[in-house]
């Protein structure tokens, strides 16, 4: 098909120049894309909507008994990445976890960190996702933060930033895993000619890494689901399935004298690995919220007396927070003494005297966050808001400056996009690969790409009209 | 394997069956009614009678008119067992243990609850003759039934659905042969009249037991019929044979030798399965057919409420587990 891509100004795309360039990295791609006919793209986008429909590639979203599924949109155009990138990339994001999981384990230990006044004590101690139980504890192997899914986005110039460290159960990789098996359809001689690097032992690689958290040969690991009602189940049961584990819900588990056993048709027996999909404090209503239905009681006793390993393990939440996002740079520095290969977007504390006069007085500039808020709650984008609602944050962060945090609005990247069968044209992605930590920190050569499908937009989620993209990370350049 | 999972195969299993065999009732009615001389009245209430749900039905309709009796037993959600409700029950189940069942059944499984909701949008209760959606309804679980067959690895999970599908079945059988006992022949003289026979011959013909019961038994008599649907020993819908399978798959999950029993559900299962090998059926008819289907159903609930008790009730099975370990 014949296009011209549409390169906006002040935005870098992923596959062509300030000057419309092919950028070198994706020559086979452009040149397949423009000797394609519009009718067989279509048609490859049409195959693709149906093989995700097949699988049951679904989030749910419940109104009523019958529950609604939802498929979120596939682009058949991936994003490429080339290989060297992605080495400065694999870099950067393992420095992060190893700064990470060092930090973890000093505050619930030691707090050197503290003592030595490099992060406030009251923004760690006061943080609602310290978990004070944790305290004195070192999980198996001293691992933290086992699954972690960074989000990342390029601003105009083409560079990396570090937007979010997800510590917590991030979601989305059956998307990546699944989303692989549908493009490879739609492009199987490139791909082969490209030398896309595979993700496909994922499933294999989580199996692993859980089997290492136990001293057992053959441990029994189970995935812990909210159960059928929550978003994600299908990626619980679908990474069940593919590692051949158990899949269960709090229901199904007990504690006896701190062991943790499944329910089984032929009577209890002692499972030694969780991979859970629950929040921390529903984890455990003895130890944590007394009301969580969704939890096992007297986990937390199993955990600390070492009879089960959890990941990730309870208490990570506070590294994720996004106060302590503006520090992640010094926490490298504090425990590797390096500097940071992948930057943070620049972030102004508003606990701090000279970046809360900043912000105030550049508020129509920024977006503000909530620390301890996700999803967009809480949020404020100062280019879209109106003066009365600048004037709320302003009197909402003077009244409780510790709770906000600011960073400039964000110009990501573009990627070209097939866009209602009609043409093709960039729209806004950003990136979240996804670490595991085991014998040593790998990360998956391969990410999920959300894209925003919009016009313009930089909403990626699937709420606001996001879909996600296949990721090809390549062996050379 | 969790009792959870095996509770929700095992629920899978009674579901689909009672989906495939909701649509065999109306499929036996319309028979019936089809054959029927235009003078007598149409009969629709000895269906309701026989499922059970005649409570709920007389709540929400004043008569026993045929479309309402259809709409009833298929497309509505207020009646817990109808077709529109079994199969999204089943359906709930297998998502909940999606990752237990193979990739071919789940896909067929979602095909036929999409295809039951099509027809209720469709409103095919209204329709003159319904027959060729319930045929449809009939053959897709027939067609899972067979994809399981041959892609199913014959382990645990495997025995709950088959033990859940011949209670299912036992259960439903008796209750399509009491629908005969429901209905009302004109006077007493027409026992035995070319009526009757008719009546005798539809049923046969909704369980596709009639060219088997004919080469078997050449006449239709009843209680050839009522030996046939209850104590035949070869005949996949007799009661008998689906009692002896589903005792197969209790011993198959205890791994028992199949003698004797090693808990109360393989106890209650075996006592039935031996009173229907050794009775006959003048024991049947000395009962009083309906009296003896009563109390068959009655066994049949035991039955599965002492398996819930066995294998699915967590707190019990904790306690003897603990039991066991003190």
């Amino acid at each position: 098909m014949k296009f011209e891509p549409t390169i906006q100004d002040g935005f870098f795309d992923e596959m062509y120049d300030e000057q419309g360039n092919v950028r070198p990295h994706c020559q086979k791609f452009d040149d397949l894309l423009k000797n394609s006919p519009k009718k067989k793209l279509s048609r490859l986008q049409f195959a693709a909507d149906k093989a995700q429909m097949a699988m049951g590639m679904t989030f749910n979203v419940y109104h009523d008994k019958q529950g609604i599924e939802k498929i979120l949109h596939l682009d058949i155009i991936p994003r490429i990445i080339p290989g060297s990138e992605w080495k400065l990339l694999e870099k950067g994001l393992i420095q992060r976890i190893d700064a990470l999981n060092h930090f973890l384990q000093d505050i619930y230990n030691e707090g050197k960190i503290l003592k030595d006044k490099i992060i406030p004590e009251d923004l760690i101690l006061g943080s609602k996702d310290y978990l004070s139980p944790c305290k004195g504890l070192t999980p198996p192997k001293g691992i933290w933060c086992h699954i972690t899914g960074t989000d990342l986005v390029r601003d105009s110039s083409g560079a990396y930033f570090i937007l979010e460290d997800n510590l917590r159960c991030p979601s989305g990789v059956s998307y990546m895993l699944e989303s692989r098996e549908i493009i490879k359809r739609a492009f199987p001689d490139l791909f082969n000619r490209l030398g896309v690097r595979p993700v496909s032992n994922y499933p294999a690689r989580l199996f692993n890494m859980l089997q290492h958290l136990s001293d057992k040969s053959k441990p029994v690991i189970g995935v812990l689901t909210p159960g059928i009602h929550n978003s994600a189940y299908f990626e619980h049961s679908y990474l069940a399935q593919q590692m051949g584990v158990e899949l269960v819900s709090g229901m199904d588990l007990l504690v006896k004298d701190k062991f943790v056993y499944m329910q089984t048709t032929k009577g209890l027996e002692q499972i030694d690995v969780l991979y859970r999909r629950i929040d921390d404090v529903f984890l455990d209503p003895l130890s944590f919220n007394p009301d969580s239905l969704l939890g096992v009681p007297g986990l937390f006793e199993a955990y600390k007396a070492g009879n089960i390993a959890i990941a990730n393990a309870p208490g990570t939440g506070v590294a994720d927070d996004k106060a302590v996002y503006a520090y992640v740079p010094r926490i490298i520095k504090y425990y590797l003494d390096q500097d940071p290969i992948l930057q943070n977007v620049p972030t102004y504390l508003c606990r701090e005297e000279k970046d809360r006069k900043y912000v105030l007085e550049h508020i129509e500039d920024l977006v503000v966050k909530e620390t301890n808020a996700a999803g967009g709650y809480g949020m404020l984008i100062g280019p879209k808001s109106t003066k009365e609602e600048h004037e709320k944050f302003r009197k909402l962060i003077q009244s409780n400056p510790n709770n906000y945090i600011a960073q400039p609005t964000l110009s990501l990247s573009t990627v070209p996009t097939l866009i209602d069968n009609q043409g093709v044209e960039g729209r806004h992605v950003d990136l979240r690969p996804y670490i595991l930590y085991g014998s040593d920190i790998e990360v998956v050569p391969g990410a999920l790409t959300r894209v925003a499908l919009k016009k313009g937009s930089l909403v990626v989620n699937s709420s606001q009209g996001g879909g996600s993209k296949d990721t090809w990370v390549l062996f050379n350049d | 394997m969790l009792s959870r999972v095996a509770n929700s195969i095992y629920w899978l299993g009674r579901y689909l069956e009672r989906t495939e065999n909701y649509a065999r009732f109306i499929d036996v009615n319309f028979n019936l009614m089809l054959d029927l001389p235009g003078d007598l009245q149409e009969q629709w209430e000895p269906l309701i009678l026989a499922t059970g749900d005649d409570t709920i039905f007389r709540s929400k309709f004043d008569r026993f008119d045929k479309k309402e009796v259809i709409y009833f037993l298929a497309f509505d959600t207020d009646n817990p067992n109808s077709i529109i409700s079994s199969v999204t029950a089943a359906r709930e189940n297998a998502r909940i243990i999606r990752e237990n069942l193979t990739k071919e059944t789940w896909e067929k499984l979602n095909e036929t609850y999409h295809f039951v909701k099509k027809g209720a949008e469709r409103k095919e209760w209204k329709k003159e003759d319904p027959r060729a959606f319930f045929e449809s309804v009939k053959n897709q679980i027939l067609l899972l039934y067979g994809l399981a067959e041959n892609t199913v690895a014959r382990t645990e999970g495997w025995y709950f659905r088959q033990l859940g599908l011949f209670l299912e079945r036992a259960d439903k059988t008796s209750r399509i042969l009491d629908v005969k006992y429901h209905i009302l022949l004109p006077s007493v003289e027409e026992i035995g009249s070319p009526l009757d026979f008719l009546h005798w011959m539809a049923l046969l013909k909704s369980v596709t037991a009639f060219n088997t019961y004919k080469r078997l038994y050449g006449n239709i008599d009843p209680s050839g019929v009522v030996e046939f649907l209850v104590l035949n020993k070869y005949f996949p819908r007799s009661v008998f044979y689906c009692m002896k399978e589903a005792e197969n798959c209790l011993f198959k999950i205890s791994g028992s030798n199949g003698t004797g029993f090693s808990n109360s559900a393989e106890k209650a299962m075996g006592e039935l399965r031996s009173k229907l090998e050794f009775d006959d059926v003048s024991d049947v008819i000395g009962t009083g057919l309906h009296e003896y289907l009563e109390s068959l159903l009655g066994k049949i609930n035991t039955i599965s409420n002492k398996i819930d008790d066995n294998y699915f009730q967590i707190k019990d099975n904790f306690v003897s587990q603990s039991n066991r370990q003190g």
